[in-house]
């Protein structure tokens, strides 16, 4: 008997005291999905949680928004950037006028050359307020995942209507994505650890420095 | 003193470590009780909850003693035990055993009469509906929760509202009282170690208050950290919430 | 050369789990570490009140416990109905899938895939069902070195250790013994920590990044395990904090992840209530730095030859038995370690398994059976405090399985000849009945009427020595209340 046969016997055979056959029938889940979770102001909100999860946080308009990724950027000591491919047109012209390198990444970038890179620039999928969580579906304006990954700086720009209020509304919005199998990176401030005796640092394998730009 | 409760019937459930080790404290009950106007009854078949048994794994030894429970208190309307550990063990444990001696019978006559037992806390605040019993008591006493009075019996912070409504008594917090002592029945005995470890901990944080007395509701605990304190030559007492209860301004109790 | 020069990653200490004494003993071995003590109680105490802050933010908590304990049980209640639907979606999706039946098998089908690869190293997530089967043992035999870059399991690995909790497996390491291991053994392994290195945390999690970037930058195969798997999308979650996980899921051509059976949800919209229920009650946060989310192969991105091995090793024993079922439902976020007084003083290596604490002492036994004196004893190992249920994500009764599991035990050890069964019948025969109770309570009080000037009792010989070595006890004074209630108010009553 092959293994999979095998388990799927053994777990059958575990389970003679279930007797009714419909999981949803059998087990009610009494659990509303998707709801919002009710807060004062959404945006406020998720600036604070960024922010207390170390992030940096700038906020701007349409207008201004070419400038001030550059202007980002620049302070954070950014001298490289990959761009996704699907970057919009006006932030490349802003970056490369402030005098930083733009590497494109077609064809792809090996893992040596994306580490010689200071920095990289996306747009996102989905924002949480409550928790601070910046949601990537690596569509083209984020790109694959080692770009968001390697550079040491990432700055990502978050649209106003892209900002959930928690975790339930988040899952929701993200459904389509997965089922069309793209891959989701959540990300929650720069890469931080609390293995050493449970005092957090900030900064370990991912990037180090976490920008976020909020747009409207 | 009001009478609040004249003309209830309760039963005592002692338990078995008060009535050989403790008896201090189910006499504080009777007296605390009778002052409020119940009359006790003690129904002499009682013997033990069996959560000894139950609790090191051996269930059939356990059964005898759900079934000696039902037979001394069924037909009361008010079961009441100074143990949040008993008590939670009759409410959570005795249907766990009827059905593990597959005793469908037993199983009914356990819902009926764990429906009417109660820790102390619960029958004074919830039934009789009083926290202030009338007792006074001058000294600095310090509370530790006992696990099983608050995470089985669920008996909240009611033990708490009583000590508050003593008269005289200067309540001092107990610094990680939600931790557990390291009584747990055999546990005591088959983990001594950790045991002695867990314990120490309390009674190092029982002398850092300050407080004379210790007190909780249950007296299984309070002789695990008795024994730490009394071997250290603290100098804290130990006591049980009832007899603190029971104790009354002129009165010696 | 000796054979412990052929090694290719750091030797773990000798000995096996399963060879590892009954947990008292081996508690009161870590008892005696003063140091040891120290880094749990201080640890220990950080989480939980950071746990605690965090779940007191979320004023549904207790709707969403409910909910997680809800998903979970519809899981394991139609597991067979989720496997093959996972399976089925997995493969759509271009992974592939294989099933071991134990920890041999799960081992050997890594192996394999290694090895047909043509590398002789891999880089690993953090993963609990990796550590239980003994994966990186399994691949250094066959002459691939397995290198773990979690900072914690990275400490464990370079200090020939053994994990001792479940999220921090370092947790009995303080900074200045993580600053030796790293001065002493990264140099031995690739690149090393810097001369002057101080135990700095930051400058300690620094040395890490420059140590494992190479291996990340050059890893042509990965092993991960998964938080969650989601059956109707085939999806793998790996929840995490540092971007090691990121970088072994996404650089390397080949990812294997190795899932317990038990990992599987049935839908993606379920994860709304485990991504909040885990962060707070494992690391005490919103939401933890990172979490990975992938389905299958995503062409263009990521590894492209993707592999996950359903793994049983144990896990059907504890479905078969309804009482110890909900044990299955564990989200192995660690909070009922963090809580336990218990794990707070002896520390994980006491529990002889990387599932160490209260979700330990009943995950073993039950996935390991009680054949062995440790995993007869691991049920013991508690005071039945019920801190644990308190903190659990997904509510397991813990004490009460606890209990359910001391029953196996002593129907296990019936008939032998040993004290406890013994007593513990000469008990049941003197509580069963009140006449019997009286007899013995007689006793109690000539004891005490013969030491008349007594009230507690010393250090006493053994058996009574477990009690009496640190604490003193208590005479039962001469008249119990039995006898004074017949003396004084028998005649009332009837």
């Amino acid at each position: 008997m092959s293994a999979r046969e095998e388990i799927l016997g053994r777990v059958r055979s575990a389970l003679v005291d279930v007797s009714v056959s419909d999981p949803v029938a059998d087990v009610p889940i009494d659990w509303e999905y998707g709801r919002p979770t009710a807060m004062p102001e959404v945006l406020a909100r998720f600036v604070e949680m960024c922010e207390d999860y170390k992030a940096t946080v700038a906020r701007c308009d349409e207008g201004s928004l070419a400038s001030r990724v550059a202007e980002l950027l620049g302070s954070a000591g950014v001298r490289s950037v990959v761009l996704p491919s699907g970057v919009e047109q006006p932030w490349r012209q802003a970056i490369e006028s402030a005098g930083i390198t733009v590497h494109g990444d077609e064809p792809p970038l090996s893992r040596a050359e994306l580490d010689a890179i200071d920095g990289v620039v996306t747009a996102a999928a989905v924002g949480i307020a409550e928790t601070g969580t910046i949601v990537l579906d690596h569509a083209p304006d984020q790109g694959r995942r080692a770009l968001t990954l390697v550079p040491d700086t990432h700055l990502v720009v978050v649209r106003s209507d892209q900002v959930v209020s928690d975790v339930p509304e988040a899952v929701a919005r993200l459904a389509g994505a997965v089922t069309d199998g793209a891959p989701l990176t959540w990300i929650s401030g720069p890469s931080a650890t609390s293995d050493i005796e449970l005092s957090r640092v900030e900064g370990v394998h991912g990037p180090r420095n976490l920008l976020v730009v909020l747009v409207g | 003193m009001t009478i609040h409760a004249k003309g209830i019937t309760v039963a005592l459930f002692a338990t078995c470590i008060n009535d050989v080790m403790f008896p201090g404290t189910p006499k504080a009950v009777v007296q605390v009780l009778e002052r409020l106007g119940c009359r006790v009854e003690f129904p002499l078949d009682q013997t033990c909850c069996g959560q000894m048994f139950t609790n090191t794994g051996y269930f059939d030894a356990a059964v005898p003693n759900v079934r000696n429970y039902v037979k001394a208190f069924t037909g009361y309307d008010y079961v009441v035990g100074p143990s949040g550990s008993c008590v939670g063990a009759v409410r959570h444990q005795h249907p766990m055993l009827a059905e593990h001696a597959r005793d469908a019978g037993l199983g009914r006559a356990v819902d009926e009469v764990v429906a009417r037992t109660y820790d102390l806390s619960e029958f004074l605040v919830d039934v009789l509906g009083v926290t202030d019993v009338g007792a006074y008591f001058p000294h600095r006493v310090t509370y530790h929760p006992t696990c099983h009075s608050v995470r089985v019996a669920k008996v909240g912070d009611r033990p708490y509202r009583l000590l508050q409504a003593v008269k005289g008594i200067d309540l001092v917090d107990l610094p990680a009282a939600d931790q557990c002592c390291g009584f747990g029945g055999t546990f005591s005995v088959k983990n001594p170690d950790v045991s002695v470890a867990m314990a120490s901990d309390k009674a190092r944080h029982v002398m850092e208050t300050g407080a004379e007395y210790l007190v909780t509701g249950d007296n299984a605990c309070l002789m695990n950290i008795g024994g730490i304190l009394h071997r250290e030559n603290s100098g804290v007492k130990t006591i049980h919430l009832a007899e603190i209860l029971a104790h009354t301004e002129g009165g010696d109790r | 050369m000796t054979a412990q020069a052929q090694r290719r990653t750091p030797a773990p200490p000798p000995g096996t789990y399963l060879g590892m004494p009954k947990f008292q003993k081996n508690a009161k071995e870590q008892l005696a570490n003063e140091q040891l003590r120290k880094n749990l109680r201080h640890a220990t105490g950080t989480i939980r009140a950071k746990r605690a802050a965090r779940v007191e933010e979320v004023p549904e908590w207790e709707e969403l416990r409910l909910a997680g304990e809800a998903i979970k049980n519809r899981t394991l209640r139609h597991l067979d109905t989720y496997l093959v639907q996972l399976e089925d979606s997995l493969q759509k999706a271009g992974a592939k899938v294989h099933w071991a039946r134990d920890a041999a098998e799960a081992n050997r089908i890594v192996v394999g895939l290694v090895q047909a690869k043509g590398v002789d190293e891999v880089v690993k997530v953090k993963s609990m069902a990796t550590q239980e089967i003994e994966l990186n043992e399994a691949l250094e035999e066959a002459g691939i070195a397995a290198w773990e870059t979690d900072l914690a399991e990275l400490i464990v690995q370079l200090g020939h250790d053994r994990p001792s909790h479940i999220l921090v497996p370092a947790i009995h390491r303080n900074r200045s013994e993580v600053r030796e291991i790293f001065l002493r053994e990264m140099k031995q392994y690739g690149t090393p920590a810097p001369e002057d290195i101080t135990d700095d945390p930051a400058e300690l999690a620094g040395a890490a990044r420059r140590h494992l970037r190479e291996k990340f930058l050059r890893a042509k195969v990965a092993i991960s395990g998964a938080n969650f798997a989601i059956a109707e999308t085939g999806t793998l979650v790996v929840v995490e904090s540092e971007g090691n996980g990121r970088m072994c899921l996404t650089l390397p051509d080949t990812l294997i992840s190795v899932v317990g059976i038990e990992k599987v949800l049935p839908t993606f919209a379920d994860l709304e209530v485990f991504m909040r229920l885990l962060p707070r009650s494992s690391t005490g946060e919103r939401m933890n730095p990172y979490t990975s989310m992938w389905t299958g192969v995503t062409p263009g991105d990521g590894p492209q030859d993707v592999h996950v091995v359903l793994v049983d090793n144990g896990r059907t024993n504890a479905l078969a038995d309804p009482q110890g079922r909900p044990a299955l439902r564990c989200i192995r976020c660690s909070a009922c370690l963090n809580i336990c007084p218990v794990y707070e003083r002896v520390g994980g290596h006491a529990y002889g398994s990387v599932y160490p604490g209260p979700i330990g002492a009943v995950l073993n036994p039950q996935l390991r059976g009680i054949g062995h004196e440790i995993d007869q004893s691991l049920p013991y190992a508690s005071s039945l405090c019920g801190a644990c249920f308190e903190v659990c994500p997904v509510r397991i009764p813990i004490p009460d399985i606890l209990v359910h599991l001391r029953k196996e035990v002593a129907d296990h050890k019936r008939g032998k000849p040993k004290l406890e069964p013994t007593a513990m019948a000469a008990a049941g025969w003197v509580l069963a009945d009140h006449k019997h109770f009286e007899l013995a309570e007689r006793v109690a009080g000539l004891a005490a009427r013969a030491l008349p000037n007594t009230t507690f009792l010393g250090p006493l010989p053994w058996p009574a020595s477990a009690w009496t070595r640190a604490r003193d006890l208590p005479m039962p004074p001469p008249e119990s209340f039995r006898k004074w209630w017949r003396t004084n108010r028998g005649e009332e009553q009837q």
